[in-house]
Parts: C-alpha cells; structure tokens; sequence
C-alpha cells in the first residue's frame, strides 16, 4: 500500500513505549535519483518514520520497493532530495559530508548481504578498523574491545584468520562484530541472512536479537524471510518507495 | 596486528599493497627502473663532465688578460670640405708584434684583490728556434714564475724527469721535444728568438703533457730569462687567472676587462665548441630524465587508478564505517608515495651498483678511469624526494577518485 502508513506488528516490550527517546526519525522523506532531469525517478514518496532506542524491526518488501535505498538514506550514505531525517537527535540535512561521516562513524553500524569485509586483514583487526579509523581509542582498549565482539560472536578461535579464509557464516559473524565496535545507537543490517544457509541465518539472526536484548541497540534489519520478521519487534512493510500500514 | 599509534592511513595502505604483492612488486620494478636510469645517468654525466673540464683547465688558466691589439686607423683626408673621407680604400691589417700588457703589476694587484679570483700569475711568452747541432726545432717559449703558475697548472705532476724548478739557466722541455733533439736532462739547447737574441739554457726537466704535439712545442723558463730571451725587459705578454666558480669565467672576465680596460678571455669562450657539446649533452641528458620521470609518473598514476577500481567495495565500506573522505585520499595517496618511495631507493641502490661497475669497466686511451666516480650523497636525496613527490602527484587524480566514491555505489559494486 502506497499510503505512507506504517503497519504495526504486535508490541513485544519495546515498542509503543513512547518514553524511550527516539533514534530515527523522518519526516516526508523523497528521494529521487538524476533529480531535475528528463529521466527522474522517484523512489521514495514522503517516509514518515520513527524508530525507538530498543527497537528490532524488520524491514520487508518487494525488490526494487525502495528497502535499501530507506536504508541508505537512515545510514547517511545517501542524501534525501526533500524532507528531514534525525539520528540520534541530530537533525542531518544541513550536515556535511565531514558531520554525517562523524555521525555515520559514531552512531551507526553497517551489516551488508554480502559482509564486505576487508580481506587483507584478520577477522580481529577487521573489527578493530572503525576504532582504528576514529583514532580515539588506546590501543589497549581498541584490542579488549574487538577481542570480546569476536568472543561473543563465537569467533575467538578464528580472530587471527584473515578475513578471505572464514565461511560465509563467520565472515557475516565478523561483520557484525565489526558494525558493533563503536557501539553504535543504531545497526543497519540489510540482508545480511540473505545469502547464507539456513544454520548460519538462524545464528547470524540470534546474535542480532541477542545484541538488541544485551546492549539496547536499535536494529533496522531488512529480511525477505517472513519468519524472522515475525520474530522482531516490529515489522515496516515498503511497498512501492511508501512505508505501508 | 596494529596499534594504534600507527595511523589508520599507513595500516591500510601497507596491507593493501601487500595484498596485491604481484602488482606491487612490477610497479617497485617500473619505478626502480626509472630512477635507477636517471640516476646513472646524472652521475655519470656529472663525472664526464667534471673529468672533461678538469683536464681542460689543468692545462689552462680559467681567464687569461692579453695586450690589446694592434689595429689598423685608416688615415682619413684633413680637408674640412671632405671631412669623412678615407685616403685608400684598402685597409691592410696590422702585424700583431710581441708586446707587453702595459702597467702589468698594477693590474695583476686589481685583480688579486677581487674576491672571486684565486691566483694571478704572468707569463712572458713566444715562439724560438731551438738548435742542437745541426738539428732545429720551433718552440714556444713560457717564461713563468713557478710558485704562482703551477697553482694553475700544475708542472709538477708532469714532470717525467728532473724537477720542475726553474732558475734563471734553466729549461723544461716535453718529452717529443727532448727524442726529436736527442737530448735529456742535464743538456745545453741554444734558444734563438726572430730578432735575434740567444741564450743558452741547461734542461731541468722533462715532462709529458698527455699531447704529442704540446710536448713536441712547449718550454718553460724562469720569467726574467723569457723577458730577456723575448725582448721584453719587465714585461708580461699575458696574465694567467683562476677563480673560484670555472662557471662563473666569463661574467669575471667580463669585470675585468670593465674594471682594468685590459682585453680578458674566459676559458669558457676559448673553448666555446666544448662548451656547447657539454650544454647540448646536458640538454639532451635532462630531456631524457624528464621523460623517464614523466613515465614512471604515469606508471604509478595507471596501478594507483587500477588498485582505486579493484578497492572500490572496500573504500566504500570504509566510508560507511566512518572513514572521512581526506582520510581516503591519504590513504590513496600514501600508496603512491609509498610506491616511488620503495622504487627509488632501489633504484637509486641499483644506479649506484651499476656506476661502480660501469666506472671499473670504462677507461680513458690513458688508462685513467672514463669519468671519476662521484656518489653524492645530494643526488640520491634529490632523487628520493623527486620520486616520491612524482608518486605523490601521479597519485593525487586516482586518491581524489578515490575519496569522491560514492559509498553507495561502491558497496554496491
């Protein structure tokens, strides 16, 4: 449905609490790509959206609905062409791209379908590299910091393998140990089960779920998969660039 | 495993240049290559050079002051009603006679008293007929004062036989000159000058200037025997001068002919057709250093835009991570000047090998080596410092590439 409504999912503790501060937030939000010219094309048709501290939703809808681009535009990868977006409390259109690289570095962790892992580096020192890059962290509490992500992700055994060598499942099990090394407000993970089996998605999802419960993050977590959806807490249908009801 | 001390750009470049080691390592090779060419090719030529200009002004002052010459003053009508007016129409030119500069010592103090100038020594010079038995020879005859001439040209390390000191009997012959008389130290030779006068002298020494034909030719005696020999009681027929810069010659040369009004030629005028194959040599030797420097430029540039390709996925989710765009461009950056810097010192360690060999390898007729061997430290500074900035520069359109990724489209792939 094209009516920019917002189909709520039964409550499972966190969500409808209004008292929890808001993390996300978009108002009448476009985006058109080549905007201002012959061949425009509008993807997204004036989001209205919030998203709670504590919050697991789940992201679903066709292909090409405009998921991702939702998601770019969350993640301050992509600008939108009208409308206004907060994270975390900051209003971010007028931000540059120093500001939003700051905000996207401190405030927001990445899970991508395929985990984009830099295989030059081990699985440890790939978790490390957020913290390395903000150049705020001792060395000593960069190293206990992404050595206890890749304990919790199950990785310990393997931190010291470069990235290329570990299976699909351990590599997206790095992945988000890495998005989580700044301790972000708010995970984006698009598909990230989307090209694994069955096991390594039900533990890539757990690890997910659990982190939400353990550390509060707000997870915006794109699925095809119908039953995980149904296990978030909340479920955002985008059909045709509009949130639907 | 990395600290955090290191900073984030050189980690990352390191270990991508690492992880594309085969790509990493030809380009090494290209830029190695490059700067090893040039620098062989700069200290060669500077060695050449410097071994060519040396044997040219071993044998020569670098600025020699000469009489003014005779010219021919037509003589003009002295009607008033035809002032202007030549008497003949033919103007023959005047004989150049031996004659002295005038107020010689006047200006040999001038001139030692400008900073520039090193050593100011007279000469008292012409031609004789050298006699032994029914045997005769022309000569050029130098009459020099030794202590201040072999500060410019140095007898003594020509002297094959005998000593280079000179009193007033004594004479220093070339070896040519000494077989075609049949004569060696210790011998009598009667000098015998155009106008006339003799004089007798006792060989000193013999000595080998390295030309057949300069040894055949060339004399020298204590000055006042020249002047007496030559006609010229008191007088100098020219004034031998070294300086400080041998480049700077003419512009000294210059000064002096301003400030003294005596006729001064700089050895770099005497030698003008050296001089130009020396600065057509230097002309074609930095052409081809631009070029090889422009080729390793576009080597580096080409790997830099390829590697910027095959890490967009990673720039991109570097960039989602938090990584700001200048960060990306240094990182970018620093590969490129990572790479020249890792090539030129190589290539610099291969230029200087292959110089040592090449100088062993190569000799002059003489058997001295082809060009001295100069490793200045200077040279290999400047070429590191060269390659890197050149790295640094072919890198900056794909570093700058690099950090305008969108992060989207990148992560996309």
């Amino acid at each position: 449905m094209a009516d920019g409504t917002l189909r709520e999912r039964p409550a499972q503790g966190v969500v409808g609490d209004e008292s929890r501060p808001v993390v996300v937030q978009l108002h009448d939000v476009h985006k058109a790509y080549n905007a201002g010219t012959a061949i425009e094309t509008e993807v997204l048709h004036g989001i209205d959206l919030t998203i709670r501290r504590g919050e697991f939703c789940a992201v679903m809808g066709p292909s090409g609905s405009g998921k991702s681009t939702l998601l770019n535009i969350v993640g301050l990868l992509d600008r939108p062409t009208s409308g206004s977006l907060s994270v975390c409390g900051e209003e971010t259109t007028r931000l540059d791209d120093g500001e939003l690289t700051r905000l996207r570095g401190h405030s927001i962790g990445f899970v991508f379908q395929y985990h984009h892992l830099i295989t030059a580096f081990t699985a440890l020192e790939n978790v490390m590299m957020p913290m390395l890059g903000a150049a705020e962290f001792p060395n000593e509490a960069m190293h206990s910091t992404a050595a206890a992500l890749v304990a919790d992700v199950g990785l310990t055994a393997w931190r010291d393998n470069l990235a290329g060598n570990l299976s699909g499942g351990q590599q997206q099990r790095v992945a988000i140990a890495r998005a989580l090394a700044m301790n972000p407000a708010l995970l984006l993970a698009d598909e990230p089960t989307g090209n694994l089996d069955t096991k390594s998605a039900e533990e890539v999802f757990a690890l997910l779920r659990r982190f939400n419960g353990e550390h509060g993050t707000t997870i915006l977590f794109v699925t095809h998969n119908a039953a995980m959806a149904d296990r978030c807490d909340r479920t955002i249908q985008v059909i045709d660039g509009c949130v639907a009801g | 495993m990395f600290k955090s001390w290191q900073p984030f750009e050189w980690i990352v470049a390191i270990r991508f240049l690492r992880e594309g080691r085969l790509q990493t390592v030809f380009i090494v090779a290209g830029v190695a290559i490059g700067v090893a060419v040039i620098v062989f090719m700069s200290a060669m030529m500077t060695g050449l050079q410097s071994n060519f200009i040396k044997r040219v002004l071993s044998a020569q002052a670098h600025i020699q002051l000469l009489p003014a010459r005779e010219v021919t003053r037509p003589l003009r009508i002295g009607d008033a009603a035809r002032v202007g007016e030549l008497e003949g129409a033919i103007v023959q030119p005047p004989l150049q006679r031996l004659k002295s500069i005038d107020q010689w010592q006047a200006v040999a103090d001038q001139i030692r008293s400008m900073p520039e100038v090193l050593v100011v020594s007279p000469v008292a010079g012409g031609s004789a007929l050298v006699l032994r038995g029914s045997a005769s020879r022309a000569i050029s005859v130098s009459g020099i004062e030794p202590d201040a001439y072999y500060r410019i040209v140095d007898l003594r390390d020509k002297i094959v036989r005998g000593t280079a000191q000179l009193t007033g009997g004594d004479i220093l012959i070339g070896t040519e000159l000494g077989t075609d008389l049949g004569v060696d130290l210790g011998d009598k030779l009667r000098l015998t000058t155009a106008a006339g006068a003799t004089s007798t002298l006792t060989i000193a020494g013999v000595f080998d200037l390295g030309n057949k034909g300069a040894n055949a030719k060339s004399t020298f005696v204590a000055l006042h025997t020249a002047q007496s020999l030559l006609g010229l009681p008191g007088g100098v027929t020219s004034l031998e001068v070294t300086v400080r810069d041998v480049y700077a010659a003419d512009s000294i040369a210059e000064r002096i002919t301003a400030a003294t009004g005596v006729e001064a030629d700089s050895w770099i005028m005497t030698n003008a057709q050296f001089f130009t194959a020396v600065s057509a040599q230097t002309t074609a030797n930095t052409a081809i250093r631009f070029f090889v420097g422009l080729s390793v430029a576009f080597g580096i540039a080409s790997v830099m835009a390829v590697v910027v390709v095959q890490k967009s996925r990673e720039i991109g989710i570097l960039r989602a991570m938090g990584i700001s765009q200048v960060q990306i461009m240094r990182l970018f950056l620093l590969q490129g000047g990572l790479l020249a810097l890792a090539g030129s010192m190589a290539g610099s360690a291969i230029g200087a090998g292959v110089l040592m060999l090449w100088q062993r390898a190569a000799h002059n007729a003489d058997g001295t080596p082809l060009f001295a061997l100069v490793l200045e430290p200077g040279l290999f500074i400047t070429a590191l410092l060269l390659a890197v900035l050149t790295g640094l520069v072919a890198a900056f359109a794909p570093a700058r590439r690099a950090a305008r990724l969108d992060p989207v489209v990148a992560i996309r792939g």
